[in-house]
């Protein structure tokens, strides 16, 4: 994932510093908007081949077209669809075997070396023998984005049990807390920005899984989209198939720093109130 | 030490024993608080005044020995400890059922004004006052102090304890304030225990008249003693 953000700032600031920070947001776009306006000279002026690389206009508009007829919004569906399965069989297993592996000694003991050992592993390399294991088909795309979802979920969940200040552990045992408690009122929310990051990582690793997965033996999907295109060499389809996953990615990491934003508001005291 | 009879006491401890390793921290301790007393407990860096409130917070299962602490206890430590991810008036009521006792005993440490605050915008004072507004929901018979003003600038330091004079006044818990101050110690404290090589090696009553004040007749004799029995000659 290659997404770079605006450092957030966690210190608690006046008014006049906000002003500073929307100014450098505004600066922020210049340069983004200046190689695209490059891109779009070069294309029509020929520059750029047309075959190899279409200008973004012309993206826009073979965009514009398949999401009329349909086709874009049914590839876009068998896509997400496949994402999010993967998400939620990878992420279910991450989050449980995280939790007994940071809560418990004998937990930690038994998954956390055998997950060690795999982390090892790159997970898109596995794609031969997922294929001679569950086939081509369905169940391939989604244990890849199973596999690229757990890991980094899993060592965040686990990092962010066991790095939970045991003094406030402490203090809520003289509160009188039991373990439950303890776990709902002090290791969930304790844990919570480290779960926020696992997830935003597992969100990129699932769509660079779905990239891959979707590029072998596929009949819809936006990789099948572009894998198509490129046998016709629709290089604006092509193109439009990148813009999309790169949306993906930008909208699923917005949607996830606001909820972020909402539930973590405690770090960022005055502000918030 | 007048005899107390059994009944007296919210603490009694004895033979309380813990050892690091081949360190050997408390070395069969005795100690007896009796319903309504404030005990500090003194004792030079590593002498195990932490260690053995520790044990008498129920947090150190490693120890031994016999002792009995009252299950409405709280324990208020050096740093306020308070769970950032929740408001001021959750965190009173970590554990409580009962909301208007939090409320009342966060306007009791002058803080009713920030119950909706989160931890994060509270000044380090402050932030203890809510550990005792904590403390003080859960209606213990007995404290128990882990050095809680150590942490606190000198004047934000004096007017705590004076806010610890007056809480104690009007609800009557007893105490075990663990500090390294003799001043502390004598302002707050009915009785001065000195914890040495594992033991309670000297046991002080402090019969001082309140309000106490460092320049008040008798406190410097005393101020003295303690310090002898700590081991800190003096400077004549």
């Amino acid at each position: 994932m290659t997404l770079v953000a605006a450092p957030d700032s966690d210190v608690a600031s006046a008014q006049p510093p906000q002003k500073a920070k929307r100014r450098v947001r505004w600066q922020r776009t210049i340069s983004p908007v200046l190689i695209l306006v490059l891109w779009e000279t070069a294309s029509r002026t020929g520059v750029i081949a047309e075959d190899k690389l279409p200008a973004p206009s012309t993206v826009l508009q073979t965009g514009w077209r398949l999401a009329r007829d349909g086709t874009l919004g049914d590839h876009l569906l068998d896509s997400l669809t496949r994402a999010a399965i993967g998400l939620l069989i990878g992420g279910t297993l991450a989050l449980v075997l995280g939790s007994v592996a940071g809560l418990l000694r004998a937990g930690d003991d038994a998954i956390d070396p055998p997950v060690q050992m795999a982390r090892m592993l790159p997970h898109l390399a596995l794609v031969p023998l997922l294929i001679i294991w569950v086939g081509i088909g369905e169940s391939m795309k989604i244990t890849l984005v199973a596999l690229g979802a757990f890991f980094p979920l899993y060592f965040n969940t686990y990092a962010g049990i066991r790095d939970i200040d045991e003094r406030l552990v402490e203090a809520a045992r003289t509160c009188g807390l039991n373990t439950w408690q303890r776990i709902r009122h002090v290791v969930l929310p304790g844990a919570l920005p480290s779960l926020f990051l696992g997830l935003r990582l597992a969100i990129g690793a699932a769509w660079l899984s779905l990239v891959v997965g979707e590029q072998t033996n596929t009949q819809n999907g936006i990789g099948f989209l572009m894998m198509e295109a490129r046998e016709f060499s629709q290089t604006d389809v092509v193109v439009l198939g990148l813009f999309v996953y790169a949306g993906l990615g930008l909208l699923s990491d917005l949607l996830l720093r606001i909820l972020e934003r909402r539930t973590l508001a405690w770090r960022r005291g005055l502000q918030a109130t | 030490m007048a005899p107390r009879t059994a009944s007296d006491l919210v603490v009694r401890a004895r033979g309380v024993r813990r050892a690091f390793g081949p360190v050997t921290v408390l070395d069969g301790a005795d100690l007896d608080i009796a319903r309504g007393e404030v005990v500090a407990l003194l004792g030079g860096s590593g002498s195990g005044k932490s260690t053995l409130l520790r044990i008498l917070a129920g947090l150190d299962p490693a120890a031994s020995g016999d002792f009995t602490v009252p299950a409405q206890h709280a324990v208020v430590f050096q740093e306020h400890r308070l769970l950032p991810w929740k408001r001021v008036i959750d965190n009173v009521g970590l554990g409580v059922d009962d909301r208007t006792r939090c409320t009342d005993a966060l306007a009791e440490v002058g803080l009713a004004d920030r119950a909706r605050a989160w931890p994060i915008e509270l000044s380090g004072g402050q932030a203890q006052r809510v550990a005792f507004a904590r403390a003080l929901a859960r209606e213990p018979s007995v404290l128990l102090l882990d050095e809680p003003f150590g942490a606190l600038d000198a004047l934000t330091r004096l007017r705590m304890q004076q806010l610890f004079g007056r809480l104690r006044a009007r609800h009557g818990f007893a105490a075990l304030l663990v500090t390294h101050d003799v001043e502390e110690a004598l302002l707050l404290a009915d009785r001065a225990l000195v914890l040495d090589r594992g033991v309670i090696a000297a046991d002080l009553p402090v019969e001082l008249e309140h309000p106490r004040a460092p320049d008040a007749p008798g406190f410097g004799v005393l101020r003295r003693r303690l310090l002898d029995l700590l081991g800190v000659p003096s400077a004549a």
